[in-house]
C-alpha cells in the first residue's frame, strides 16, 4: 500500500494543519502575555503541549508566579505519561527513536495512533501527527509571536473551534455502539461536573481515571466501536463492525498484511 | 528563579512525563485487560478534551461560539464529511458566530 493513501497518514496530515495552525493562537497570546519570542519559541519547541503551554502563559498573563505556571504546566501534562504507555507499547520505538517519540506524545498523535487497528497504519499514524504537528505548531507559534497584534485575536478566526471539532473527529469513530457512547457520555458529565471545582487539567484527568476505571472493572472481550478505524466510512457499517468485534491480539490478518489499511 | 528558569523547568517536567510512559515496560499493556483499559481510556479522554475545549474557560463552563463550532462538526461528521472538513466546518462556525457578534 502507498503511503499516500495510508488512511493514518491522511487524518495525520489533517490534524497536523488543523492543530499546526492554532499555533497562531499560542504565538499570539503568549507574547501578549508578557513572553518574549525566544521564550514563546522554547514553550513550543521544549515544552510541546498545547494544553500545558495555553496553561503557562495564561497564569502568566494573570499575574501569578512562574512556579504556579509551572506547576500548572506539570499537571496538564500528566495524561502525557498515560499517552506514553500506550505508545511505547504501540508504537515501540528502538534506540534513538524513544527520546523521540517521546517529546511529539500529545494528544493529536496518540489519538491518531490508537484509531488505528493495523500496526504498521498505528505507527504511520503516530509519526505522521506527530512530527507533522511539530513541525506546523512551531513554524505557526513564530507567526503568531510574531506577528502578534497585526493578527487581531485569534478566536475571531475560529481557531479554538477548530480544536474543538479535530477533538470531536478523533472521538466520533469511536461511539458505535451503545457502550462506547455510553462511557464518553459519562466522561464528558464527569468533566462538566468538576470543571468549576477543580484546577486546570484536573478535569481530563478524572475522565480518564473514570473511564480507566470502567476499562478495568467490565473486562470483556472488546466490543464493536471500542476498536475503531479513524476512516469509519470507506466501506458499509456493518462489514466494517463485524471486523471489530475481536480482539486487536486475535485478529489473523493484524500482523501479516504487510500495511494494507484495515477498513479498506 | 527568574521567568527564564520557570520555563526551563516546565519544559524539563513535560519531557520527564512524556519519557517515564515509555519505561513503563511494554508487555504490561500487552494483555485483553489493558487492551480494554486503553480503549476505554481513549474514549474517556477524548471526551473530556471535547468538552474542555468546547466549554471550558478556565474553571468557568461558558457557552460561546465554541458551541456552534461542535455542533457544526458534528452535522459535519453526521454526513460523514472527510476529517479535514469537520475542522473547517468548526472554525468557519466558530468564525462566523463570533462576525454575528455572538460569544
Amino acid at each position: 500500500m502507498k503511503t499516500r493513501q495510508s488512511p493514518a497518514v491522511k487524518v495525520g496530515l489533517s490534524i497536523s494543519l488543523a492543530t499546526g495552525l492554532y499555533g497562531v493562537s499560542f504565538g499570539a497570546l503568549s507574547v501578549a502575555a508578557g513572553l518574549d519570542f525566544a521564550q514563546t519559541m522554547a514553550l513550543s519547541l521544549l515544552l510541546f503541549s498545547g494544553g500545558s503551554q495555553f496553561a503557562f502563559i495564561g497564569v502568566i498573563g494573570g499575574g501569578g508566579t512562574g512556579a504556579a505556571a509551572a506547576g500548572a504546566a506539570a499537571l496538564l501534562g500528566i495524561r502525557n505519561f498515560i499517552y506514553g504507555m500506550q505508545m511505547n507499547a504501540m508504537v515501540d520505538p528502538r534506540g534513538w527513536r524513544k527520546p523521540v517519540a517521546a517529546q511529539v506524545t500529545i494528544d493529536e498523535s496518540t489519538a491518531t495512533a490508537s484509531g488505528q487497528l493495523d500496526p504498521v497504519e498505528q505507527r504511520r499514524g503516530f509519526w505522521t501527527a506527530g512530527l507533522g504537528v511539530f513541525v506546523l505548531w512551531n513554524l505557526f507559534t513564530a507567526v503568531g509571536a510574531l506577528a502578534g497584534d497585526a493578527l487581531g485575536d485569534p478566536r475571531q478566526w475560529g481557531l479554538d473551534g477548530a480544536a474543538v471539532a479535530a477533538f470531536l473527529g478523533l472521538l466520533w469513530p469511536r461511539l458505535k455502539g451503545k457502550e462506547p457512547a455510553a462511557i464518553a457520555v459519562v466522561c464528558a458529565l464527569a468533566t462538566v461536573l468538576t470543571v468549576p471545582l477543580l484546577p486546570s487539567g484536573i478535569p481530563i484527568l478524572v475522565a480518564a481515571a473514570v473511564a480507566g476505571l470502567i476499562g478495568w472493572f467490565t473486562h470483556r472481550p472488546v466490543p464493536q466501536g471500542l476498536e475503531p478505524d479513524v476512516e469509519p466510512y470507506a466501506e458499509p457499517y456493518a462489514v466494517h463492525d463485524a471486523e471489530h468485534m475481536q480482539l486487536p491480539g486475535q485478529r489473523p490478518d493484524a500482523q501479516s498484511d504487510g500495511g494494507t489499511g484495515v477498513g479498506r | 528563579m527568574s521567568l527564564w528558569g520557570w520555563i526551563l523547568a516546565a519544559c524539563a517536567l513535560a519531557y520527564l512525563t512524556k519519557l517515564a510512559g515509555y519505561l513503563v515496560p511494554a508487555r504490561w499493556m500487552k494483555n485483553p485487560r489493558m487492551s480494554r483499559v486503553a480503549a476505554t481510556l481513549t474514549i474517556g479522554l477524548l471526551a473530556s478534551l471535547t468538552v474542555v475545549n468546547a466549554f471550558a474557560s478556565g474553571q468557568q463552563l461558558v457557552l460561546d461560539a465554541r458551541l456552534g463550532a461542535l455542533a457544526a462538526a458534528a452535522l459535519a461528521l453526521a454526513l460523514r464529511a472527510p476529517f479535514l472538513v469537520v475542522v473547517l466546518a468548526g472554525a468557519a462556525a466558530a468564525a462566523l458566530l463570533r462576525l454575528a457578534g455572538w460569544g
